[in-house]
């Protein structure tokens, strides 16, 4: 009877695309809004995860996200560096400054990171051109692929071109490729002692202090226990990244706005594929009551139904799936756009709300049918 | 039971729809039988309770009372699967507006009921157009139900009703969709093709025209078997 079900579900072509591409549209908008919300929660924190090194992140202790800082006193490095169980600590710099083109007066805020001189640990790791202890080299600093766009468009790659950030000139020492942040701004990287002089001068400038723990302890250990003994607050940088994202999340509009998006996706796609199946349905009904009277069973004709809606469930999930992965694919290359894509997550869980669809849709139809009088077929 | 035994003895039927005040009776103690080897007509006036009968008969709607037998089963006492492997193994269905799946083939609907039974669906169609072949649809075997003309749907249809050999046909209105001559064309074929010693097939019909056809013709009125009239000459098979 599958076949029959087939046949009868393809038969009717105008319901059978209408059904698929009410579920491919469903899928896609679920997919792609749910896959950029989590692109963008993502950049609020892509410069902790650009920080390979160091597993654990000190902080003021009323530091509530990565963008918003309160500046610690230097001898806080050193408290950090006293605690039993870590094995290095070293400041980290996170400030937005402006950077100029010398020659034409072309300027943007960029985010500023200032690593640690000695140790560069912080500094970028996907270099596109040059090396990172290029840094060590005076008044040099590795600006992403974005910046350099931005401040160079239409030039190649090259080294050596000069920025101007605080009245001073810097020499571009390597290009790398950044996560891309919240904001969209390009990323500098520059010694700590440097950075320090590009930016307005306040009484403390140290945003960050990083740290890593000794062999045999986990960050979580090493970071309850600076928090313990400093009275900062230390977080891994799993633990600093996910409070930035849920900063974002409680303080701003921006899951709500996807949530509801999404929730439409959700309802109008339950909603169009529940009544074009139940149409399509009702315009069997004769044929439904035919089957029963022969002595087709409500299981059986059940399992036509849902047969029939997990066909056009799955071609659709397939079809806004592709639609989504498309889009991604044609944006790949757009720097803007970077760090959205479809994560499998997503796509599972894309599933799972599609076949909740599915059988929303389906379960009035399979009422409506399980409780059909087979003598239906005898009144002409 | 033997094949001297009526196929369908219905003893004082009654049906009821609807309770209270609203309570409808339309069967009202239907005495009726049907034979092995005949076509036995159910005749009446629109609203008389042919249909009624006939689905009580078919187990697709239970009786209020009296006694019903089918093929020497009491089919009231069938419950949930039981009745519809009971109607699945013995029953075959012709309807008035043919009720062919529209996006299956004509061999396809044939197949059906062999489809429902389980059987593997190229030896169920294969068998389907064999028998389309016996009913002169050989060549039809293939179209969609709406390339056929409502006599051609109407053999279709006699074909899904006998392709699974059923021990009792029932027919309601075959020819109440169809001009004069598909008609007569329809109960000729029921007639060649239906009618064996080992089962029995029961026509409701207001269609005077095809009234030649039945060995046995029960008249109905206002819920109630009135008259039957025997026509001898029509029968195939002694019994």
């Amino acid at each position: 009877m599958n076949f029959v079900a087939w046949q009868m579900l393809t038969g009717d072509r105008a319901k059978y695309l209408g059904l698929i591409f009410a579920i491919a549209f469903s899928t896609f908008l679920m997919s792609h809004q749910t896959s950029i919300f989590c692109g963008l929660m993502n950049r609020t924190r892509s410069q902790i995860n650009d920080v390979h090194d160091a597993g654990i992140w000190v902080m003021d202790p009323k530091t509530q996200y990565l963008d918003e800082v309160k500046a610690l006193p230097d001898q806080d490095l050193y408290r950090v560096r006293g605690v039993d169980g870590v094995e290095w600590a070293v400041p980290l710099f996170k400030g937005t400054t402006r950077a100029k083109v010398h020659s034409d007066g072309k300027f943007r805020a960029v985010i500023l990171m200032g690593i640690d001189d000695a140790s560069l640990v912080g500094a970028p790791r996907d270099m596109v051109l040059g090396t990172f202890d290029s840094l060590r080299q005076p008044d040099s600093i590795i600006i992403d692929r974005v910046g350099y766009k931005f401040f160079f468009p239409d030039q190649p790659l090259q080294l050596g071109q000069e920025l101007e950030m605080n009245d001073r000139i810097l020499r571009i020492s390597g290009i790398c490729n950044s996560s891309a942040p919240f904001v969209n701004l390009p990323v500098a990287y520059t010694r700590y002692s440097l950075a320090v002089n590009l930016v307005g001068r306040e009484r403390n400038l140290m945003s960050f202090v990083v740290a890593k723990p000794r062999a045999g302890l986990t960050n979580a250990e090493a970071a309850r226990r600076i928090t313990e003994q400093t009275g900062l607050r230390a977080l891994t940088g799993g633990e600093f990244g996910w409070a930035t994202i849920w900063y974002y999340i409680r303080n701003t509009g921006i899951p709500i706005n996807f949530g509801i998006t999404v929730a439409i996706a959700l309802i109008v796609g339950t909603v169009v594929a529940g009544q074009t199946f139940y149409l399509f349905v009702l315009e069997n009904l004769k044929q439904f009551g035919a089957l029963k009277a022969i002595g087709v069973t409500n299981w059986r004709i059940t399992g036509m139904i849902l047969m029939q809606a997990f066909i056009v469930g799955i071609i659709g999930y397939c079809l806004g799936i592709a639609m989504t992965a498309a889009f991604f694919e044609s944006t790949k290359n757009n720097l803007d756009l970077r760090g959205f894509y479809l994560l499998p997550q997503i796509m599972a869980g894309v599933g799972v709300a599609v076949m909740l669809i599915v059988v929303l849709a389906s379960i009035i139809s399979v009422r409506r049918v399980a409780v059909l009088e087979p003598a239906v077929v005898f009144r002409g | 039971m033997t094949q001297d035994n009526p196929a369908v003895i219905c003893r004082t039927l009654t049906k009821d729809f609807g309770t209270g005040e609203s309570r409808v009776t339309v069967l009202r103690g239907v005495d009726f039988e049907a034979h092995y080897g005949e076509i036995t007509l159910l005749v009446g006036p629109s609203g008389c309770g042919k249909t009624t009968l006939l689905s009580v008969v078919a187990g697709l709607l239970n009786k209020s009372g009296g006694e019903i037998e089918v093929l020497g089963t009491d089919v009231d006492t069938l419950k949930g699967s039981d009745s519809v492997l009971f109607r699945r193994r013995n029953l075959g269905f012709v309807f008035q507006q043919y009720n062919l799946l529209p996006a299956l083939t004509a061999a396809e609907n044939a197949a059906v009921p062999l489809l429902a039974a389980g059987f593997n669906r190229k030896a169920a169609v294969e068998q389907a157009t064999n028998l389309l072949d016996k009913l002169g649809m050989g060549e039809r075997a293939k179209a969609k139900p709406n390339q056929l003309s409502g006599g051609q749907q109407q053999r279709v249809a006699i074909a899904r009703a006998l392709i699974h050999e059923p021990r009792l046909l029932v027919c309601d209105e075959p020819t109440a969709a169809l001009d004069a001559e598909s008609g007569r064309e329809v109960m000729k074929l029921l007639r060649e093709s239906a009618v064996r010693a080992d089962r029995a097939v029961i026509v409701v019909t207001h269609d005077s025209r095809v009234f030649e056809f039945g060995d046995r013709i029960a008249y109905m009125n206002d819920g109630r078997i009135s008259k039957v009239e025997i026509q001898t000459g029509n029968q195939i098979y002694a019994h």
